[in-house]
C-alpha cells in the first residue's frame, strides 16, 4: 500500500511523528531487582551504536558535501576538511537550478495534496455518508487500485499523455497523483464518515441545509483534522515519489527535485562531493516538513482517535 | 438539491415501499462521485485494461499495436531474466519486509520495555526518532548517498583501509556477488523505522499490568517479548507485513539509484525490469506483459494475506 500508502506504497510507510512522546514509558513505580545492575547500561550503549551506524551515512555525507576534490581523493572519505569548500554546494544548486527545481515540487505536491484531499472527501462524502448502493464493492476497488503497482499503468498513461499533449507537463503529474492519492484518500475517510454521528446529519437536515451546505458546513469542520493529516500525507507522498515524474518530467523546466538528484547522477558526472552536495540540499526540504508537520501529525492522529 | 430535503430522514435501510425517494436521494449523493470516478476512470482504470491490451500486442510505442496472443507470456516464462528478476523479489522481501519486522521487533521492545524503564521517555524518543530518519527522506537520495558510501573510492572502503582491512575493500555494487547483499543492507537500513515506530506505539496501549504480573510470576525479558508483547501487537504485525510485502514487490528507486539493476542482472527486479523494457528497449507489449504479472502477483499475495489475517481474527473471536 505504499504506492497506496508507502508505500509506496511505498506509501504506508509515511509519517507517524516520532520525535514526540508518543508511547510514554510505564510510570516506574516498581523497581525489581530486575531494573538494577550494569546491564541496561550495557543494552543502552549496544542499542545507540546501532542508532549511530543508521546516521552514519548522514554523517559522512556532511562531512564530505564540505571537500573539494582534491582533499577527497588525497585524504579519502573519512578525514575532516582542510577547508569548508562550498564549491559543491553552488556547482550542483546551479547545474540543476535548484530553486526551479524546489519550486516545482512545492507546486505539484501542494497541488497533488489539496485536490486529492477535496476528491477523497467528495468521494468519501457519497459512500460514506450517502451510502450509495455498491459502496462496498466501490470501496474495494479503490483498495485494490491502491495496490497496483504504478508499472501497470505507466505506459499508458505516458502514451495517452502525449497524445492529448500533457506530456513534460507539471500537470500531468498532479492529475495523475491526485488519483492515486485519493484512490487512498477515499477507502480511509469513507470508513471515518461511515462513522458519523447520523443525529448531527439529520440535524442539519431539520434546520434545512441542502447536501452541498451539509459537505462544507458540517462534514468538514468535523472532519478537518483527518483531512489535515491527509493534506500532510499526501504533500510528503507526492514530494517523495520517483518513478511516474521520472517518466512524465524530462525537462530541466518540470522535473522534481529527487528526479533532478537521480538524473544528474545518472549521468555520472558528479564528484564525490557534488554528489554528496546535492543529496544534502534535496534531503533538506523533508527534514523541515518533517520538523514542522510531526506536531501537528500527531494531533491529528490523536483527535482522529478520539472520536 | 430540494429533492434532497423532502428525503431527508431516510436511511440506507428504508423498506421497498420508499423506494422512489430512496432513489432520488441516492442520485444526489452520487453526483458528488462523479469527479471521483471520472478521474479514476481516467488515469487508473482506461490505463489498467488498457496496459492488458498492449501486454497482447507487439508495439514499438510508434504506429499501431499488433495482435500478438499471448506470444509475449510465453516470451516471458522462457525468459532468465525475468525468472531472476523475480528470484530478486524475494531478497527484496527479505530486506524490507522479515529483516526489518524481527529487528523492528526487537527494537521496539528493548526501548519500550527495557529501557524506556530505566533511561525515561527522552532517551528513548531520540533514539526512536533517529531509527525513523531514513524513512523521511525521498528514498532516491538515501539511494544515491548510499551509491556514494559503496563506491570503490566510497566510505566503506575508506573505513576498510582505516582499521587495516583495505585488502577486503570491493567495488560494493559493482561486483555480481556483493551488489545484491549491499542493496538488501540499504533497503533494511532504509525500512528499520517504519515498524520500530508502528510498534512502540502497539506497545503503548498494551496494559503495563500485564507486564508487570509477568515480572512479578518470574519472567524474563525473552519470556515477556515472547508471551505478552508478539501477540498483543499482532494486529500490527499484519499491517506492517503486508504495506512492507507490497512495497518490496514494488520496489524501483533505489534499484534505479543503486545499480539500475545490474550487474549482470543480479540486482534486477521486476519493476525495473518493466521500466527498461518499455522505455529503454522500446519493446512495449514485452514490458506490458511483465507489468501485468507483476500486479498478478501483488494481488495474490495481498489476498493471500487478508484471507489469513481474516481466519486468524475468527480463531481469536471463538
Amino acid at each position: 500500500m505504499s504506492a497506496i500508502i508507502t508505500t509506496s506504497t511505498t506509501q504506508a510507510p509515511g509519517t507517524q511523528a516520532p520525535g514526540t512522546d508518543g508511547p510514554a514509558s510505564p510510570a516506574p513505580r516498581f523497581t525489581s531487582r530486575l531494573h538494577r545492575g550494569p546491564g541496561r547500561w550495557v543494552v543502552l550503549v549496544l542499542i545507540t551504536l546501532c542508532a549511530l551506524a543508521v546516521i552514519a551515512p548522514f554523517l559522512l555525507m556532511l562531512l564530505n558535501a564540505f571537500k573539494s576534490p582534491s582533499d577527497y581523493s588525497s585524504n579519502g572519505p573519512l578525514s575532516l576538511p582542510t577547508e569548508i569548500y562550498t564549491k559543491g554546494l553552488t556547482t550542483y544548486w546551479e547545474q540543476v537550478n535548484y530553486p526551479q527545481k524546489l519550486l516545482n515540487s512545492i507546486i505539484i505536491s501542494s497541488a497533488v495534496a489539496v485536490a486529492a484531499t477535496v476528491v477523497s472527501l467528495l468521494n468519501a462524502f457519497a459512500l460514506g455518508i450517502g451510502r450509495v448502493r455498491g459502496r462496498l464493492w466501490i470501496v474495494g476497488l479503490f483498495l485494490l487500485a491502491n495496490m497496483l503497482p504504478q508499472e501497470a499503468l505507466v505506459y499508458p498513461l505516458y502514451f495517452f499523455a502525449k497524445q492529448v499533449g500533457l506530456y513534460n507537463t507539471q500537470l500531468s503529474v498532479i492529475i495523475i497523483f491526485t488519483v492515486i492519492q485519493s484512490a487512498f484518500g477515499t477507502y480511509l475517510l469513507a470508513s471515518v464518515l461511515g462513522t458519523f454521528p447520523r443525529s448531527v446529519l439529520e440535524a442539519a437536515a431539520l434546520d434545512g441545509a441542502s447536501r452541498w451546505q451539509t459537505l462544507w458546513r458540517v462534514v468538514f469542520p468535523i472532519t478537518r483534522p483527518t483531512l489535515t493529516v491527509l493534506v500532510i500525507f499526501f504533500f510528503i507522498w507526492t514530494w517523495n515519489e520517483f518513478f511516474i515524474p521520472l517518466v512524465m518530467l524530462i525537462s530541466n523546466k518540470t522535473q522534481t527535485v529527487p528526479v533532478a538528484l537521480a538524473t544528474l547522477q545518472g549521468d555520472r558526472i558528479m564528484d564525490a562531493p557534488t554528489t554528496n552536495a546535492g543529496a544534502l540540499i534535496s534531503l533538506i526540504p523533508c527534514v523541515i516538513f518533517f520538523l514542522i508537520f510531526q506536531r501537528t501529525l500527531t494531533r491529528g492522529v490523536m483527535a482522529g482517535a478520539e472520536k | 438539491m430540494s429533492s434532497a430535503t423532502l428525503s431527508r430522514t431516510d436511511d440506507a435501510s428504508v423498506p421497498t415501499g420508499r423506494l422512489t425517494s430512496r432513489r432520488r436521494r441516492e442520485a444526489s449523493y452520487w453526483t458528488y462521485f462523479i469527479p471521483g470516478a471520472v478521474l479514476f476512470t481516467a488515469v487508473i482504470g482506461i490505463p489498467f485494461f488498457y496496459n492488458i491490451y498492449l501486454s497482447l500486442t507487439r508495439w514499438s510505442g510508434v504506429g499501431k499495436p499488433r495482435f500478438a496472443g499471448f506470444h509475449q507470456y510465453a516470451r516471458l516464462f522462457a525468459d532468465d531474466v525475468f525468472w531472476t528478476s523475480f528470484r530478486n523479489s524475494l531478497a527484496m522481501v527479505v530486506a524490507m519486509v522479515v529483516v526489518p519486522t524481527v529487528i523492528g521487533l526487537v527494537l521496539a521492545a528493548v526501548l519500550f520495555d527495557y529501557l524506556g524503564r530505566r533511561f525515561g521517555a527522552g532517551v528513548v524518543s531520540v533514539l526512536r526518532a533517529t531509527f525513523y530518519l531514513p524513512q523521511i527522506l525521498p528514498v532516491v537520495v538515501a539511494g544515491i548517498v548510499w551509491g556514494w558510501v559503496l563506491r570503490p573510492d566510497g566510505a566503506v572502503n575508506g573505513l576498510l583501509e582505516a582499521v587495516g582491512l583495505g585488502s577486503l575493500g570491493q567495488d560494493w555494487l559493482g561486483d555480481p556477488g556483493f551488489a545484491m547483499p549491499a542493496v538488501m543492507l540499504v533497503l533494511v537500513w532504509v525500512q528499520i523505522g517504519y515498524p520500530v515506530v508502528i510498534f512502540m506505539a502497539a506497545l503503548g496501549r498494551v496494559d503495563p499490568e500485564l507486564y508487570e504480573a509477568a515480572e512479578l510470576d518470574g519472567a524474563g525479558w525473552w519470556d515477556r517479548l515472547r508471551a505478552i508483547t508478539i501477540p498483543q501487537i499482532r494486529p500490527e504485525t499484519y499491517v506492517v507485513t503486508l504495506t512492507c510485502t507490497i512495497a518490496a514487490l514494488k520496489v524501483f528507486a533505489p534499484i534505479f539509484a543503486l545499480t539500475r539493476g545490474g550487474p549482470e542482472n543480479s540486482t534486477n527486479v521486476p519493476s525495473y525490469f518493466a521500466y527498461n523494457t518499455f522505455f529503454k528497449k522500446l519493446d512495449v507489449g514485452y514490458g506490458a506483459a511483465i507489468a501485468t504479472v507483476l500486479t498478478l502477483i501483488i494481488v495474490v499475495v495481498a489476498g493471500v494475506f487478508m484471507a489469513l489475517q481474516a481466519r486468524a481474527e475468527r480463531r481469536d473471536e471463538r
